[in-house]
């Protein structure tokens, strides 16, 4: 039984139908890297699934529980679901703890000492053990991120969306970033990657989903579609990341 | 010759304040123009902050009511609001309205648009993503509201409304038309009572009114300044 299942999704703005069909299922403990060329609909996937977008038409079901398009307590649904972003949108005016602690204490209402151990513990796992009552603005940016990421986690959430957590980053900063994904899928996490780096796709992913013009053009292993894909689409955008010698 | 004939007059004109209660009366006088504004700035911060949320409303209606309250309250010269609140209501409607009343009154429906139209833009400035990322660790709308925009909309607000409490604390000398004894109506009955003894003491009575004036504004622009620092920190 699949932990997340996606079903005959559809999504549009207006006339202008992003998401055409898009059918899929998540298993617990699967890592699902999401590439495809820019405006493939990628992140409106993700945020559709996080109910931070309404769909048109389809179902999502997280534990066989219809999740999508529910208005009065998608609040609680998201508890379930926990979203990284591009931006890394920390709270400014709130320090690194109080920004980790905010959706388990208000949200859930849970006990603080146990939280509190649990945020120092996890920032200490990505490699920021000082930093738990400094200001975002007092970060970089690839420390931002990994503070969201701390943040999403101690929600404890059933699977992880990750959309284009890297996109923003400096180039030294992204391994840093990736590395606690990297991590994250070894401790067994369910996630939904949607990324612009295929090495470490490749390397992370359990299935690989090639999204393009809203639609799933492959849904296979990492090697096949890396090494062969089977589309002529894949292949083209494949050609993107690599570069011909030019001096023979 | 001529310079110590001037600094003579200058100082004999100073000696008003040293008659009678007459710096004592100034100084009550100043008290009755901050209390004017002190009350007007807190009713206008309780409604401002109503209002700016209610310019936040997408609904065309909502919007071109609040708009045309902005501009109109923006537009009105504040003397033309206080001669209506004072005398216009008395004439037309029949209500009688004590001039402190009545500038109290147009203050606050001034203060409310301005300050209002702040609180707005205080609100719009926090960035889709921050009502996202709270969506995303499951909290609620009202919570979102409370723990995230909320504080950073009062961060930005508390530097910038203090400049329009001083200009609110500027304006009152304007209530002086609707026949509120406040510090410059004072100041004009010392300069009038001593119209023989000293007759050189408007000089140094609207000085001494200068200075309380800017003294009062310069905490505040102080204040805001400091605000404004520890901000950007």
């Amino acid at each position: 039984m699949a932990l997340l299942e996606v079903q005959h999704l559809r999504k549009s703005f207006d006339e202008h139908e992003v998401l055409k069909d898009i059918s899929f299922s998540v298993e617990k403990g699967e890592v699902i890297v999401i590439v495809g060329p820019s405006g493939c609909g990628k992140s409106t996937l993700l945020r559709c699934i996080n109910g931070l977008e309404s769909i048109q038409g389809g179902t999502i079901l997280l534990d066989d529980e219809v999740i999508s398009n529910r208005t009065k307590d998608m609040h609680l649904i998201r508890q379930k679901v926990g979203m990284v972003f591009q931006s890394y949108d920390l709270f400014p005016h709130m320090n690194v703890l109080n920004n980790i602690l905010l959706g388990p204490l208000k949200a859930q209402k849970r006990n603080r000492a146990k939280v509190e151990k649990e945020a120092l513990e996890w920032l200490e796992r990505v490699g920021l053990p000082d930093k738990a009552h400094s200001y975002p603005r007092q970060l970089s940016g690839g420390q931002k991120q990994r503070v969201a990421i701390v943040r999403a986690l101690c929600m404890h959430p059933e699977v992880m969306l990750f959309d284009e957590v890297t996109a923003a980053l400096d180039p030294e900063m992204v391994r840093e970033v990736l590395d606690v994904l990297m991590n994250l899928a070894e401790d067994g996490k369910t996630m939904l990657i949607v990324t612009h780096h295929m090495e470490f796709a490749r390397a992370v992913a359990d299935k690989v989903i090639f999204l393009d013009s809203g639609l799933i053009v492959e849904e296979t292993t990492p090697a096949q579609f890396f090494n062969h894909p089977a589309s002529e689409r894949g292949r083209k955008f494949l050609q993107n990341f690599t570069f011909e010698i030019r001096k023979k | 010759m001529l310079s110590s004939e001037i600094l003579d007059a200058v100082s004999t004109s100073f000696s008003v304040f040293f008659q009678g209660k007459n710096f004592i009366r100034l100084l009550m006088g100043l008290w009755v123009t901050i209390s004017i504004a002190a009350v007007s700035v807190v009713l206008s911060i309780f409604f401002g902050t109503i209002f700016g949320m209610i310019m936040t409303i997408k609904n065309r209606v909502v919007r071109i009511l609040s708009k045309i309250y902005l501009e109109f309250m923006r537009i009105m010269p504040q003397l033309v609001l206080l001669f209506l609140a004072y005398y216009g209501l008395t004439r037309s409607l029949g209500i009688s309205l004590s001039g402190e009343t009545a500038s109290i009154l147009v203050f606050t429906l001034w203060g409310t648009a301005e300050m209002g139209d702040l609180v707005r833009g205080a609100l719009q400035s926090v960035p889709r993503h921050q009502y996202e990322s709270g969506m995303a660790i499951g909290l609620t709308n009202r919570q979102i509201f409370c723990h995230i925009v909320l504080p950073q909309t009062l961060r930005l607000l508390v530097p910038m409304s203090m400049n329009l409490v001083t200009r609110m604390i500027k304006t009152t000398s304007l209530v002086v038309f609707v026949g509120v004894i406040e510090v410059v109506k004072i100041g004009q009955q010392i300069i009038e009572g001593n119209r023989l003894k000293v007759p050189t003491c408007s000089i140094a009575v609207y000085a001494v009114i200068f200075f309380m004036y800017f003294f009062v504004c310069w905490v505040f622009s102080l204040l805001a300044n400091i605000l404004e620092k520890r901000q950007k920190e």
